[in-house]
């Protein structure tokens, strides 16, 4: 594994303006100002509540979304806001799986057709024909390469996100986006596809921004894992550090938050009480500091910056990160945090 | 609501005026000389040189057509030969009738009203009703039957059942006078005697198109789960069909309705020729065989502006009854 | 927990198998959305007698020569001697005969049923050519404006409100002509192939806009979804995501217009044709003959009849088959 990052992205911005009539009257700050590395055949995790901006930032990766700033820089090339042509070279080493398997798939055409789009778009024929090819990448993602003719609708859920997969693989990318790529299925499939993405990530040493809300299944998948709240990065760091160390609150709340039975009883979850802020207009300093229990003065007015802390290998966006000892377990004095004892 | 009101107005504003820059460019810049047309025998060429010159077809078309709208807002003074003066909404003077197009207008105009409004009362009446007893009565013979009524309704030709209803009522069984417009205040029994038949004939043939329409939403509202909670509270059925579906039920038919009403005021042109009345239609067909172009300009964006206005109604009731539409 | 490709194939079988109730036994090919309909519109008896009907008509359209061939009379042959002294056809109901089916036209004596057979042909020509060009042209601006939105969006909805305020009778009426004039003269003959192109052209300039609105709405309704944006993600372009991702998505809603606009373009072009423009006389169509007609109503019904009730069947096969086309097409819509 090099240190050349594959994707290095550098203040990555999401503003959309909130318009009334012609007037614009304010901007949703889906994504401020994100910072991370993806290296070759690494695993990135992307978590964080529904509405943080993790799936934002999946769009502007594969430029669904155009950034508001910040820039994005893929194998050493600024993509930030390059056009459809020049993207198109980066276009096969750069794609992305979709969360609703129901609805990334043209019901209109055959799985041939499906899996050999990316091809065709692109114009490349590959050895032994495309439906050779197809035929190939169905067998690769666990699907029957005889059903090669047939519509999505004759598939159940898993197998659609299977053909899904297959046409992410069509270009042999280098990077792929998972957004929210198992959160659609049964939780009995779930498992199936997620392993079927690391044997994949594994044979072709595949990168992945994997996006995802189930903190189970990205300790599953994930090398290292980034938490997001509110459109920022609140921690980032190496799997093992994040789910047994983590250090930001609110990291330590969504852990907790991982229904566990091996442990009898009330174990010490951590129950955020008050709503996410809209990020409409997004708390002031720490975004963190009004469902924080740890939250004072300082918080309020300054905002933490990514800190990287234990030796570089993790960084926390926090004024008063949990000490070293402070596992999954909490304490007792954090068993019933009182949101409204502090922010008032 | 007020600025919505105003945005809408606005952009109908730029739409009749297109209307009437594309009317103009389309009758008064294609080669076919009006004037030709106007004087066709006893035409020497200095009379027609004189006309032209009277007409204003000797100017550029921009100053003919800022002449033209000037007239609308202002009035304008045209020659002598044009009945001089023409007040506010002055639409020209036509030589194949020799007066004043906006006099010809006031006089066909109330011919069209007399026909459309009426025939529109009646063919929502039928067409909503139909429409509603049949959703209700879905699968009987009903439904059946109001479904056969509508698609034939459909597909008859306004012509083909005006002429079969003069045929039956008008020359067999002499139950009604040959169509004719009188005056709805001078003679109220006259007035609708002579045009019942139009009335009829629309209504058969629009009653047909709401009758689908609403049928269709009121089943689609039927199946919608307001209306089943409306049902499962204990609300009782009339109450639960007549307030609460009907009025989901019949925003879409009162889009249609505006739209339908506003073009028909336009002219019910094969109306008023199948039955021999002259209306604002009849009117505009005469102009365009005898070549009478201020008449047909008129005509035309008469038309055009019932057509826009009907919109704008339409508009500003659909954000009456749903709130979301202003948001746009 | 870990399973190879291979397993999770197994896996996904069984999948399959619970699912889909046992594609297994159909085979490998599967049913295409297009072929489910297919099937349902001929399960739907509705749908098959008038689609027997409507190719019976295109059939006698198409094949007008040769009946003329065999029925041995053609629509421009006048048969005065059959006429009385008013020039009224002798005989009952109009004049049907053996040789004269239909019977005759007042005054010229012409024969109304090869007359009905080219006017039937005339008809359906002109109103195929002006749906296909209106669709094509509805299809292309309405998926522009509702892919690309913004201001173009703005500028076509625009076009299409202008155009459907503008008075398309008076407007036809008023064209008609001065396009003619234009290209033949004060006193040119004209020839009815143009006349028949110019009808097709003024039908292209004003009946595009309710395709365009649908295809419109329909494509702001797909373009949020997943499988477009997962075709510009391999960098697709505009070219192929409108016509190879969301035209195959949208065909259903625009057959169905498409099936009911032929009947209206029918009508449309018997209304100019009664109002007197479009075609003359010489190029026989069904306007034409009702608009005669009309005056011989009192004293020769059957003329009247005849043309009206032929093209009323045109049009009623046409609106059946096209409602049944979309409860095959679509199958949660009530019928």
């Amino acid at each position: 594994m090099s240190d050349e990052p594959l994707l290095r992205v550098r203040g990555l911005t999401k503003h959309f303006p909130v318009r009334q009539g012609l007037r614009a009257t304010g901007t949703v700050r889906a994504v401020d100002g994100l910072d991370f590395d993806v290296r070759p055949g690494e695993t990135l995790g992307l978590v964080g509540e529904s509405g943080c901006g993790k799936t934002t930032t999946g769009r502007m990766l594969v430029r669904l979304l155009e950034p508001t700033s910040g820039s994005i820089e893929f194998a050493g090339r600024d993509i930030t806001h390059a056009g459809r042509r020049e993207l198109r070279p980066l276009r096969q080493e750069l794609q992305i799986i979709f969360q609703d398997p129901y609805a990334s798939l043209n019901p209109r055409h055959t799985v041939g057709r499906i899996v050999a789009m990316p091809l065709q778009v692109n114009g490349i024929k590959p050895p032994g024909g495309i439906k050779a090819r197809v035929q190939e990448l169905l067998e690769l993602v666990g699907l029957n390469p005889e059903h090669y003719n047939r519509y999505p609708h004759e598939f159940s859920g898993g197998q659609r996100q299977r053909i899904g997969i297959a046409r992410a693989l069509a270009l042999r990318p280098k990077l792929i986006v998972a957004d929210e790529p198992v959160s659609a299925l049964d939780v009995s499939i779930q498992a199936q596809v997620v392993n079927l993405l690391r044997d994949l990530q594994r044979e072709l040493d595949l990168a992945f921004v994997f996006i995802a809300h189930d903190l189970a299944v990205v300790r599953h998948f994930c090398q290292r894992v980034a938490v997001m709240y509110l459109g920022r990065i609140v921690e980032i760091g190496d799997r093992n550090d994040i789910y047994e160390r983590p250090q930001h609150p609110y990291t330590r709340a969504l852990l907790s938050a991982i229904p566990d039975v091996t442990q009898l009883g009330p174990a010490g979850r951590i129950r955020l009480t008050g709503d996410v802020p809209t990020p409409l207009d997004p708390p002031s300093g720490c975004r963190f500091r009004t469902r924080c229990w740890k939250a004072q003065d300082v918080c309020a007015t300054e905002e933490p910056a990514l800190v990287p802390r234990d030796g570089g290998r993790q960084a926390t966006a926090c004024h008063f990160p949990e000490g070293e000892t402070a596992g999954i377990s909490p304490g007792p004095e954090v068993a019933a945090p009182n949101v409204e004892e502090v922010s008032s | 609501m007020t600025r919505f009101l105003i945005k809408r107005l606005f952009s109908a504003t730029l739409t009749l005026f297109a209307v009437s820059v594309l009317t103009f460019l389309m009758f008064f810049a294609l080669p076919r000389d009006p004037v030709s047309s106007i004087c066709s025998k006893n035409c020497n060429p200095e009379r027609l040189e004189r006309v032209r010159d009277d007409l204003g077809l000797n100017d550029p078309l921009i100053s003919q057509y800022a002449g033209y709208m000037k007239g609308i807002v202002t009035g304008r003074d045209l020659g002598s030969a044009q009945g001089g003066r023409c007040d506010a909404p002055c639409l020209g003077w036509s030589y194949v009738t020799n007066e004043a197009v906006s006099d010809t207008i006031a006089r066909v105009l109330p011919v069209t009203l007399s026909i459309v409004i009426p025939a529109a009362v009646l063919w929502l009446l039928l067409g909503v009703g139909l429409g509603m007893v049949s959703a209700l009565r879905r699968g009987t013979w009903v439904d059946r039957l109001a479904i056969g009524f509508s698609l034939t309704g459909a597909s008859l030709q306004l012509y083909f059942v005006g002429a079969v209803l003069l045929l039956v009522f008008v020359y067999n069984l002499r139950w009604l006078p040959v169509p004719s417009y009188t005056s709805l205040f001078d003679n109220p029994a006259k007035w609708a005697s002579g045009l019942v038949l139009a009335w009829v004939a629309l209504a058969f043939l629009f009653s047909a198109i709401y009758a689908r329409l609403s049928r269709a939403q009121m089943l689609e509202t039927l199946s919608e789960d307001f209306v089943r909670t409306a049902r499962a509270k204990g609300l009782a059925k009339p109450m639960v069909y007549g307030r609460h579906a009907l009025r989901a039920a019949i925003t879409p038919v009162v889009t249609i309705a505006g739209l339908d009403v506003g073009g028909a005021l336009g002219g019910t042109v094969i109306t008023e020729t199948t039955f021999g009345i002259q209306g604002l239609g009849r009117t505009a067909v005469d102009a365009v065989r005898s070549g009478d172009l201020p008449t047909i300009m008129a005509t035309v964006l008469i038309a055009a502006v019932f057509v826009v206005l009907a919109n704008v109604l339409v508009d500003l009731l659909y954000a009456t009854i749903d709130p979301r539409v202003r948001l746009r | 927990m870990s399973l190879s490709p291979v397993e999770g194939l197994a896996l996904a079988e069984i999948e399959s198998g619970s699912d889909a109730g046992g594609p297994e036994a159909t085979g490998v090919v599967g049913r295409s959305p297009g072929q489910l309909a297919w099937m349902r519109l001929r399960r739907d008896r509705t749908a098959v007698v008038s689609g027997v009907l409507l190719v019976f008509f295109m059939v006698l359209g198409l094949s007008a020569p040769l009946i003329e061939m065999v029925y041995g009379v053609g629509p421009r042959e006048q048969f005065q001697s059959l006429l009385d002294g008013f020039g009224m056809p002798l005989g009952y109901v109009g004049g049907v005969t053996g040789e004269h089916w239909f019977g005759l036209e007042p005054g010229l004596g012409r024969d109304i049923f090869i007359r009905l057979i080219y006017g039937l042909r005339t008809s359906l020509f002109i109103a195929f050519a002006a749906a296909l060009i209106t669709a094509a042209i509805g299809i292309v601006l309405g998926a522009l404006a509702g892919y690309l939105g913004g201001w173009l969006d703005a500028v076509i909805n625009w076009i299409t409100d202008l155009t459907l305020a503008m008075p398309f009778l008076i407007i036809a009426l008023a064209l008609t002509p001065t396009i003619t004039l234009r290209f033949y003269g004060e006193r040119g003959q004209v020839s009815s192939a143009f006349g028949v192109g110019v009808l097709i052209a003024v039908f292209a300039i004003f009946g595009w806009t309710s395709t365009a609105r649908l295809v419109r709405g329909q494509v702001i309704a797909l373009r949020e979804r997943e499988f477009v944006e997962a075709a510009k993600a391999s960098g697709a372009g505009l070219g192929h995501i409108i016509f190879r991702q969301l035209l195959p998505n949208i065909w259903a809603p625009i057959l169905v217009s498409f099936s009911l606009a032929v009947p209206q373009f029918i009508t449309s072009e018997a209304a100019l044709s009664f109002i007197g423009v479009g075609l003359s006389d010489e190029t026989p169509s069904f306007g034409r003959m009702i608009y005669r007609s009309l005056d011989f109503l009192q004293t020769d019904p059957a003329y009247v009849f005849f043309p009206g009730i032929t093209i009323f069947a045109l049009v009623f096969a046409f609106n059946l088959f096209g409602d049944a086309l979309r409860d095959a097409l679509d199958p949660k819509s009530s019928r």
